[in-house]
C-alpha cells in the first residue's frame, strides 16, 4: 500500500497539502504516482497566478497518460519546484519530499477543513476513488 | 444445418467465396465448437427486423481477369499522363518516380503492416519514419517533423490551429498566394470553430507597385496567431520569406511556410529563416499522382513547440540490452490519451507515401535532389522564354523571379486554347479564371509547370503548337 | 555494433557516393544565381550519398525487421487487419488511374469520375444512406468532415445553440477529438452491465435543449451489437440530435445489417480496413462519409453528379462532372478530391466479391470472432460475460494481473516470441486489462486454431511461470523498449547531420 503520511492533508484528486503558517505546498501522492507510473513531464502555473479552490493548475504525464493536477485550496501561486526540470522521476521517488510540485499562499484557510485526513485518503485511494 | 450462405455450398460456384478461407467442414466444426446449430443464432443481437432478407443490390462479382478488363476500360476513358505531355501542376506534379520506390515500397512488409504500435515487431517501418523525420528536417532545416497530415491542404489548417492553440489569439492570415484549394481547406476548418480568416490580396502584377509583403503590415495585429504564405507560392513565384517572418514576429504571431519540397533542393529552407512551422505537399516525392490522392502532408516546426504539434512521432531510444531501437513517442498529445483535449484528431496518416519519400529522398540524394531542382527550374525557364517570345502571349509577373511554374495572359481563352493542345497531345497548363474570378489581371491566364521529366523536344512542341494555336483566328 | 541493431541510411553515406540515374539538362543552362538570386538558394543539404544497392539493401533488411498480414495473422482489435488482396494494387498501378492529374479536363478523366461514382452508390447501398463523399482520407478525418456537417445542418436550422456532443465511454478517442476540432463540448454516457449504452445515462446527456449529436460506434467497441439501437436513435432524435455512426466496425455488418436502416443519420467508413485497402504501416487510408438525404446538401464540395440524356429511346453513355457550387455545403477538406487511389482499391475490392461476397465477408468475420471467443472462454475472461460478440472479442487479463501478476500487455510480448502480432491493449477503457481480438474473415479455422492453443499456452505459463511474460519479449530483434528515456530524452531525427553548422 502507497504511503500516506499522518502530518499532510489530502483531496480526492490525489494532491497533498502541508501548510505552515498562510504558506501551503502542495504535490501529489505516493498512490497517485504509482497509478501514473513513471512520470516524464510536468505542466505547473506561472508565479503569480491565482487559483480557485478545485481549479486544474496543471498537468503531470507518464508515457500514456495524462492526469490533470486540482488545486486543493484557494490562493496565489508564489512558488513551484523549478528544480525538478527534467528529472521528473523525483516525483515518483519522492512524492512528498523534493517531488513537491507547487507552493500557494492561501486566502481561505477555512477551506482546509474540507481536506481528508491520512485515514480517511488511505480508505478513499482503496476503495479505487478517482 | 442451413448453409451460411446458400450459394457458397453448389458445387463449382467459387466466384462467391474469394478472400474466405473456412471451408464448408471448417464452418460446420466451428459452430459446433460454439455450440450453436445455425449460423442466424449469431445474428441474435440484432434485432430481427433490423436483419437483411434479401442480398444487397450490388453489380455482380467478376473474376480477377474480367476484373481487370473491367478496370482496365475504365482506366482507358481516362488520358493519363504517361500518354500525352502535361505541363500541368499546381500541387500535384509528375516528377520522376525511379524504379526502386514503387518496388520497395510495394513490398507487402511494409504495406501491409499496421500502425507500430508494437514497436518490437515494427522496427522496420518504425526506423523509415525516424529516417523521415530525419529527411525532412534536412529539407526544411527543422528541428522535428511528424510522421505525415494527410495532404498539404489540411496540414495548412493543422499548423494555424496550432498556433492558434498556442498563443490563444483567432485570426489566422494567410497571403491570396497560397494555393486557393489549401486556403478553401483552411476556411472550412476555421469556419467550424469560429476562428477568423483573414486575407491578404495579391500583388506583384506589372502594373502594381508594390507586393503582398508591403500591404501586409494593415492585416495583421495583436489578434493575429500566424501569417501563412506558400514557397514557391501558387503562381510559382520565389518569395522573399525573410519579410514575412519578421512581419508575423513584429506581433507576437507564428510564421508557418508551405514549400514544394522539390524546390527544396536548391532554396533557402524555411528553417534557415526563422518560420515557425513548416508544412507541404510530399506527393512528389516519389508518390504517384493518382487524381490528388492519396497525398502526403509533411509538417515540421520548431522544437518549442515539441508539446502542441499534431500527429504521430517516431523517436529513438535503446531496448533492455541497451540496443537502439524506436518507438512512437510523445504519445500524450494524441487522440487516444487525450480524447478532447488532443492536439488534433489525427490518428491514421499516410504512412506508406512518407516510406516512399523516404526511399525517393536517399536514391535521389544530395546530388540528385539538387539536380531535379535545377533541371526544373532550367527546363521552365526555357519553356517561359519561349512562350513569352510569343505573339498573344504575355507574362503574369514579370518581376518575379520563379521555380518550376510561372502563369501566362493568353490572347485567346484557356479552355480553348487547352482543347488545341490537347489534340496534340499535351496536357495545358491550369485555367486561372475559375480560381481568381474577380481578378482582371488573371483573366486568360494559365499556370505552365514544367518538371525535369518535360524534354526540350516536349517543350519546343507546346511552343510551336500554342503558336500555331494563337495565330490561327479560326480556332 | 550488436548484432540485432541495424544502421540508419545516413550511417552508410560516402561522400560522393550516388543512386539516381537523371537526366542531363538539354536545354540552355543559366545559374540558380541569375534566375533566382543567390540570396534565395541554400548552401547545405546534408542528404544520404549512398548507391542504389545500398538503398535496396536497406529497405528490403527494413522490411524483413517488420511484421504484416502477409506473414500471419494479426489479431488487432477494432484494426480489421484483413487480407489486403493483391489484385487491387495491380488495379491501382494502371497508368490511367495512378498518372491522372487531379486538375485535368474533367473530360478527360470520365473513367475515374464513373468509378468514384460508382463505389459512393455502391457505399450507400451497403450501409443504407443516401448520399456519400470520398474526401476524408481517414476515419478520423471522416468524423470531423461529419461533425462539420452536423454543425452545418444545426445551423441552418436556426438551431446554431445545439453545441453538444454524447459520447460513450468506451469510445474511440477519435471521436471526442473530432467533435472537439468543431467547437463542441463533449458529454459523456456510461456504458450498463452488459457493455452497452447505458439508456438512462444517454437519457440524462441528452436533456437540456443543446444536444448536436450522439456518436457511437456500432458493433461496439467491446465487439457487442447495440441491440437497442432503434430506440437510442429515437432518444437522439427526441432530443433534435443526429446520430453519427463510427464505422470502424462496419466489417461485423456487411450484408448483415445496414447502419441506415437502424436510425443513424450519418456515417463514416474505413476503407482502410472493412474494404480491404492496405494500412501501409499507418495509412494511408479513406474515411469516406455517408449521409441521410437531410445532410446531403452539406456534403464537402465538389461532388460528383451523372448526367445522361435521351437519345429517341436510348439513354446516351453516362458523363461526369464535379459540382463545385453547393451554397450549403461545409466547404473543401482535402486538396482535392480525396484518396482516389484507395477508392480504386475499394472498388476493385467490392466488383471481386459482389453481393453474396459481401454477406460471406460479415459472416465469416462474425463467425470467426465467436469461434475464437468460444474455445478461449475456459482461459480467459470475457469482458461482459461469454454471450455472443460480432466481429471481435475483448479478454480481460484483470484476474491474471491481481493474482499473477501478469497483464495484458505481458500476454500479448508473450505471443510475440510465437510469432504473432498481439490483440489490441487497454481498448477499450471501460474493460481492465483489455485484449481485443479480431480475426476477420479472411484467417481460416486452422489459422486460428494455432493461434487459439497459443493463447491457452500462454494462459497455463501466466499461472506456472508468469516472469516468462513478465519478461517477454525474448526473440524479437528488440526487447521491450524503453518509452521513458523515449520521452525524456528525446531524439526525434539523427542528430549528426545537424551538428555541423558549416556549409556540407
Amino acid at each position: 500500500m502507497a504511503n500516506v503520511p499522518d502530518n499532510l492533508k489530502y483531496s480526492k484528486t490525489h494532491e497533498w497539502v502541508s501548510i505552515e503558517g498562510e504558506i501551503a505546498t502542495i504535490g501529489i501522492t505516493d498512490h497517485a504516482q504509482e497509478e501514473m507510473g513513471d512520470i516524464v513531464y510536468l505542466s505547473l502555473p506561472d508565479i503569480g497566478r491565482t487559483l480557485a479552490f478545485d481549479e486544474q493548475f496543471g498537468e503531470v504525464e507518464s508515457v500514456k497518460a495524462v492526469s490533470e493536477l486540482f488545486s486543493p485550496l484557494t490562493g496565489e501561486v508564489i512558488e513551484t519546484n523549478t528544480a525538478i526540470g527534467n528529472t521528473t522521476e523525483i516525483v515518483n521517488e519522492d512524492p512528498y519530499g523534493n517531488g513537491w510540485l507547487m507552493k500557494i499562499k492561501l486566502s481561505n484557510p477555512s477551506e482546509m477543513t474540507d481536506l481528508l485526513d491520512a485515514a480517511s485518503y488511505t480508505q478513499f485511494a482503496e476503495e479505487g476513488g478517482h | 444445418m442451413p448453409p451460411l450462405t446458400r450459394s457458397l455450398q453448389k458445387k463449382g460456384v467459387t466466384k462467391n467465396v474469394t478472400y474466405l478461407s473456412n471451408t464448408v467442414e471448417d464452418r460446420t466444426e466451428m459452430l459446433e465448437a460454439i455450440g450453436i446449430a445455425s449460423f442466424d443464432n449469431l445474428l441474435e443481437p440484432i434485432p430481427e427486423n433490423l436483419r437483411l432478407k434479401t442480398l444487397l443490390n450490388l453489380p455482380p462479382a467478376l473474376d480477377e481477369s474480367g476484373l481487370l478488363r473491367h478496370l482496365n476500360k475504365m482506366a482507358g476513358r481516362n488520358v493519363n499522363l504517361e500518354a500525352c505531355i502535361s505541363f500541368l501542376g499546381a500541387g500535384v506534379y509528375d516528377h520522376f518516380r525511379p524504379a526502386v520506390v514503387a518496388a520497395l515500397q510495394g513490398r507487402g512488409e511494409f504495406a501491409t503492416s499496421y500502425t507500430p504500435y508494437q514497436p518490437e515487431m515494427s522496427q522496420g517501418m518504425l526506423q523509415a519514419i525516424y529516417e523521415y523525420q530525419t529527411l525532412i528536417c534536412t529539407l526544411t532545416w527543422m528541428d522535428l517533423a511528424n510522421a505525415s497530415m494527410y495532404d498539404a491542404a489540411t496540414g495548412v489548417a493543422e499548423a494555424a490551429l496550432m498556433a492558434i492553440h498556442i498563443l490563444d489569439r483567432h485570426d489566422v492570415v494567410v497571403t491570396e498566394a497560397m494555393h486557393p484549394h489549401y486556403r478553401q481547406v483552411l476556411k472550412t476548418y476555421l469556419d467550424a470553430t469560429g476562428f477568423n480568416m483573414v486575407t491578404v490580396p495579391l500583388s506583384g502584377f506589372a502594373s502594381d507597385t508594390s507586393s503582398e509583403f508591403e500591404s501586409l503590415s494593415t492585416y495583421i495585429n495583436d489578434r493575429t496567431a500566424c501569417v501563412l504564405f506558400q514557397q514557391p507560392d501558387f503562381f510559382g513565384r520565389v518569395i522573399d520569406q525573410k519579410e514575412y517572418v519578421e512581419a508575423a514576429h513584429r506581433v507576437g504571431a507564428l510564421a508557418i511556410s508551405c514549400v514544394d519540397p522539390i524546390s527544396l533542393g536548391l532554396l533557402k529552407p524555411p528553417g534557415e529563416l526563422d518560420v515557425d512551422i513548416v508544412v507541404g505537399e510530399g506527393q512528389s516525392l516519389g508518390n504517384p499522382m493518382g487524381f490528388g490522392g492519396p497525398l502526403l502532408g509533411f509538417f515540421a516546426c520548431k522544437k518549442k513547440f515539441v508539446r502542441h504539434f499534431p500527429g504521430r512521432i517516431v523517436g529513438a531510444t535503446v531496448d533492455e540490452s541497451g540496443n537502439r531501437g524506436y518507438t512512437m513517442t510523445l504519445r500524450t498529445r494524441e487522440q487516444d490519451i487525450r480524447r478532447e483535449k488532443a492536439t488534433s484528431n489525427i490518428c491514421t496518416n499516410q504512412a506508406l507515401l512518407a516510406l516512399a519519400a523516404t526511399i525517393y529522398l536517399c536514391e535521389l540524394g544530395k546530388a540528385g535532389m539538387t539536380q531535379v531542382s535545377d533541371l526544373s527550374l532550367q527546363k521552365a525557364h526555357y519553356a517561359y522564354r519561349e512562350l513569352t517570345a510569343l505573339e498573344g502571349v504575355e507574362a503574369v509577373f514579370p518581376q518575379s523571379p520563379f521555380f518550376k511554374e510561372f502563369a501566362l495572359k493568353l490572347s485567346k481563352p484557356v479552355v480553348e486554347v487547352n482543347r488545341e493542345l490537347l489534340k496534340a497531345g499535351i496536357l495545358g497548363g491550369l485555367n486561372l479564371d475559375t480560381y481568381y474570378e474577380n481578378n482582371v489581371n488573371l483573366a486568360n491566364t494559365t499556370l505552365f509547370c514544367v518538371t525535369e521529366t518535360r524534354t526540350r523536344e516536349d517543350i519546343d512542341l507546346l511552343v510551336s503548337t500554342l503558336k500555331k494555336v494563337l495565330g490561327n483566328a479560326s480556332v | 555494433m550488436k548484432n540485432s541493431e541495424f544502421p540508419l541510411i545516413f550511417e552508410k553515406s560516402r561522400r560522393g557516393r550516388k543512386a539516381a540515374n537523371l537526366p542531363e539538362c538539354d536545354v540552355p543552362y543559366t545559374s540558380p544565381e541569375e534566375l533566382i538570386g543567390a540570396e534565395h538558394l541554400r548552401s547545405r543539404l546534408p542528404l544520404p550519398e549512398v548507391s542504389e544497392l545500398d538503398v535496396v539493401r536497406h529497405f528490403t533488411h527494413l522490411s524483413q525487421r517488420n511484421y504484416a498480414i502477409d506473414l500471419g495473422l494479426y489479431p488487432l482489435g477494432s484494426c480489421t487487419m484483413k487480407y489486403n488482396p493483391k489484385v487491387n494494387e495491380k488495379a491501382a498501378s494502371i497508368p490511367g488511374f495512378a498518372s491522372l492529374h487531379p486538375l485535368q479536363p474533367e473530360e478527360t478523366a470520365q473513367g475515374a469520375l464513373a468509378l468514384m461514382y460508382d463505389l459512393q452508390k455502391m457505399l450507400a447501398e451497403i450501409s443504407g444512406f443516401d448520399a456519400t463523399t470520398l474526401q476524408p482520407s481517414a476515419g478520423a478525418h471522416g468524423e470531423l468532415c461529419a461533425m462539420m456537417m452536423v454543425k452545418a445542418y444545426h445551423a441552418s436550422r436556426g438551431e446554431a445553440h445545439r453545441n453538444v456532443v454524447v459520447i460513450p465511454d468506451a469510445a474511440h478517442g477519435t471521436n471526442p477529438a473530432s467533435a472537439a476540432r468543431c467547437g463542441f463540448k463533449v458529454k459523456g454516457v456510461i456504458s450498463n452491465s452488459k457493455g452497452c449504452t447505458d439508456l438512462d445515462s444517454l437519457q440524462k446527456a441528452l436533456a437540456g435543449g443543446n444536444i448536436a449529436a450522439f456518436m457511437l460506434t456500432n458493433p461496439n467497441t467491446v465487439g457487442l451489437f447495440e441491440s437497442e439501437i432503434e430506440k437510442i436513435c429515437e432518444m437522439v432524435h427526441e432530443a433534435g440530435g443526429l446520430v453519427y455512426c463510427d464505422g470502424a466496425n462496419m466489417n461485423a455488418m456487411l450484408g448483415l445489417t445496414r447502419p441506415g436502416d437502424m436510425g443513424f443519420d450519418v456515417m463514416h467508413f474505413n476503407l482502410h480496413k472493412t474494404f480491404s485497402t492496405p494500412h501501409g504501416g499507418g495509412g494511408p487510408g479513406c474515411g469516406a462519409v455517408s449521409v441521410k438525404a437531410c445532410l446531403e446538401p452539406f456534403l464537402p464540395v465538389p461532388t460528383i453528379e451523372k448526367v445522361t440524356a435521351k437519345i429517341g429511346e436510348e439513354e446516351s453513355e453516362a458523363t461526369y462532372r464535379f459540382i463545385q457550387n453547393r451554397p450549403q455545403s461545409i466547404g473543401r477538406i482535402h486538396s482535392f478530391y480525396g484518396a482516389f487511389l484507395i477508392a480504386v482499391r475499394a472498388y476493385t475490392y467490392i466488383r471481386s466479391l459482389g453481393a453474396k461476397g459481401i454477406r460471406g465477408v460479415g459472416e465469416n468475420a462474425v463467425l470467426n470472432a465467436n469461434y475464437v471467443r468460444a474455445r478461449l472462454a475456459d482461459h480467459y475472461e470475457v469482458a461482459y460475460g461469454n454471450r455472443t460478440c460480432m466481429h471481435e472479442v475483448v479478454l480481460s487479463a484483470a484476474k491474471l494481473k491481481q493474482l499473477h501478476g501478469v497483464r495484458a500487455l505481458d500476454i500479448s510480448k508473450r505471443l510475440m516470441d510465437y510469432g504473432y502480432h498481439p490483440p489490441t491493449n487497454y481498448f477499450p477503457l471501460i474493460v481492465p486489462e483489455a485484449l481485443m481480438i479480431e480475426p476477420t474473415e479472411t484467417e481460416s479455422k486452422q489459422t486460428l486454431d494455432e493461434f487459439i492453443e497459443v493463447m491457452i499456452k500462454i494462459s497455463q505459463e501466466a499461472v506456472e511461470t508468469p516472469d516468462l511474460l513478465t519478461t517477454a519479449p525474448h526473440v524479437t530483434l528488440v526487447s521491450r523498449l524503453d518509452e521513458t528515456a523515449a520521452v525524456k530524452n528525446l531524439d526525434l531525427r539523427y542528430e549528426p547531420l545537424f551538428e555541423n553548422n558549416n556549409p556540407i
